[in-house]
């Protein structure tokens, strides 16, 4: 996994062009065209990639964001998907949280983002808003040390509880291991 | 975990006992434990311990490139392989917008439905077990081999085949392939029959599942549950009809759903879904055409940069794979959505508070797989 830097930077692209070239269903363009009126408190850059609407916001509001997402009767987030850590600490030195979100009564999806430096990870426990977030949120925090501000339980999950190190980051080796 | 809990009135007080479940134990299904804590033979305590199996598949993924994941992935959910091999190429096939050639969207369908089914039936067997049955194993293990016996005809293994690529299949299907699918079907058909009508109503089951193990429909959502095991408690959500992938929206099918979203239901759910996995693949055969079964590529896959989450209908539900491409020829991030480690999450819930013997029933009616709890 060699490469130039910029390549594996998070994608910081013009948002509003990315929107137009992507292959959003009428769903998600509704949807997109919804969410920066909804959230707008919270400051959010709404995008898409391919058929996902995408929305970033600040880490100090993502349970905030994530009440609203669910509680709103127009947006009716229910249904927790899918929890995602990427490693962009080489080039930007962050990592980017992606909460990949549907809605079962609207049938809309879309991916919540944020992004935490790498020196002080930590963002907000969505593990209240939606129950199925709370392995996700301890697994990534296993394999990343991303910390979930309160979440109830933030022990280890699926690593011994003496591991040491974070082994989904980039920069933990995959072959340079002892026996454990 | 012994902490004291009051007695019944009148009772002298008791200290709850903690009884180690797994993971070496033939009731979890693979390597999973449990600390249960009991008081008599009722659980007031469960603590999941998942990891026993964790080899790292999504870091590995990240330094191969994406026809060897292929076979990374038979190795998540191990007892539907087809599967989860369709999750990953549809990732990269929407990522890379490939069309598919019909054929090999039609021989992939009936693939994973077959594949549903033999997973289905797998579980039918091993709920019976977990329930004190020993008769229905031996019919669905009977059939479920006919159906492996098919596969290793196909791609040549019994389970991790690797078969289905980037934009097609590895190679077409054996000339007596339909008229084998076909015989197939029939004898399938028989079997579920036969063991529905020998378990499914029967008084010991009954007495043993109803009721046991109770989840609402709000509350399955909640915890991000999937498959049959949603489906029972009267969600008819499915992905095959919610946001169709290959050609599933040329067939029809019927969703069956649950209504009291317990144990029996879980299990019900999954053997109607047999028949109606049975007729999309009498669907396929009839329309199944010969033609190209790859698309026009170039040997070694090399995405777009960008972002794709695309997921299929597991036997187990929701499968989905998120992948962030930079543009090489490996993934720079692949995360799996494992259905079964979103079923197996409410588990404290609904063991709590039912006895110890029902808890070996509630675990054998989520139908985990910890190749993909753990990855």
């Amino acid at each position: 996994m060699t490469g130039n830097g910029d390549r594996h930077a998070p994608p910081a692209r013009d948002q509003a062009e990315a929107v137009a070239s992507s292959r959003l269903t009428a769903r998600g363009q509704a949807l997109s065209k919804l969410l920066p009126g909804a959230l707008s408190k919270f400051r959010p850059t709404v995008g898409a990639e391919i058929d996902e609407v995408t929305c970033l916001v600040g880490r100090e509001w993502v349970v905030d964001v994530a009440v609203l997402l669910k509680s709103d009767a127009a947006l009716a987030f229910d249904y927790f998907r899918l929890l995602t850590v990427v490693d962009y600490v080489e080039t930007a030195r962050e990592f980017e949280v992606v909460y990949h979100l549907y809605s079962l009564e609207r049938r809309h999806k879309m991916a919540l983002k944020t992004r935490v430096p790498e020196s002080d990870p930590w963002v907000t426990s969505v593990s209240g808003v939606w129950r199925g977030a709370n392995w996700y949120e301890r697994e990534m925090h296993d394999l990343f040390g991303v910390v979930f501000r309160g979440h109830p339980d933030l022990d280890r999950l699926i690593l011994p509880d003496d591991f040491e190190g974070f082994p989904g980051r980039k920069a933990y080796p995959l072959y340079e291991y002892g026996e454990y | 975990m012994t902490a004291r809990v009051p007695g019944a009135a009148g009772s002298p007080q008791t200290l709850d006992m903690m009884v180690n479940m797994g993971p070496q134990h033939p009731a979890t299904h693979g390597v999973f434990r449990m600390e249960l804590a009991i008081d008599g033979e009722r659980v007031v305590g469960l603590i999941p311990h998942i990891g026993y199996l964790h080899r790292g598949s999504e870091k590995l993924c990240e330094h191969e490139i994406y026809s060897q994941i292929i076979t990374l992935f038979d190795r998540l959910d191990y007892v539907s392989n087809f599967n989860n091999e369709l999750g990953l190429v549809l990732a990269v096939e929407k990522l890379m917008e490939i069309q598919v050639p019909e054929r090999a969207s039609y021989v992939r369908m009936i693939l994973c439905e077959l594949n549903r089914i033999a997973s289905h039936l797998l579980f039918v067997g091993t709920f019976a077990l977990d329930a004190g049955a020993m008769t229905p194993s031996l019919y669905t293990f009977r059939d479920r081999e006919m159906i492996q016996a098919l596969f290793e005809a196909t791609s040549g293994a019994r389970m991790m085949h690797n078969f289905f690529r980037v934009g097609g299949i590895k190679e077409d299907v054996a000339d007596d392939f339909v008229v084998r699918v076909d015989r197939l079907l029939g004898e399938l058909e028989r079997g579920i029959d036969e063991v529905d009508g020998m378990l499914s109503f029967g008084e010991v089951l009954l007495a043993r599942t109803k009721g046991v193990g109770v989840i609402s429909g709000p509350d399955a959502i909640d915890w991000g549950m999937s498959g049959p095991c949603l489906r029972a408690s009267n969600v008819p959500y499915d992905v095959r009809v919610d946001e169709p992938y290959c050609l599933y929206d040329r067939v029809e099918f019927g969703v069956p759903v649950g209504t009291q979203g317990d144990s029996w239901d879980r299990y019900y759910t999954r053997v109607v879904e047999m028949r109606e996995s049975v007729k999309i693949v009498r669907q396929c055969l009839a329309q199944l055409q010969p033609g190209p079964i790859m698309a026009q590529l170039r040997r070694i896959a090399r995405p777009p940069k960008g972002e794709v989450y695309a997921h299929a209908e597991n036997p187990r539900g929701d499968f989905g794979v998120y992948i962030v491409s930079d543009g090489g020829e490996r993934p720079y991030r692949l995360k799996v959505r494992p259905p079964s480690y979103c079923n197996l999450m409410p588990l404290r819930d609904l063991v709590v508070g039912s006895y110890i013997a029902d808890a070996v029933v509630i675990l054998g009616s989520l139908d985990i797989v910890l190749g993909e709890v753990d990855r």
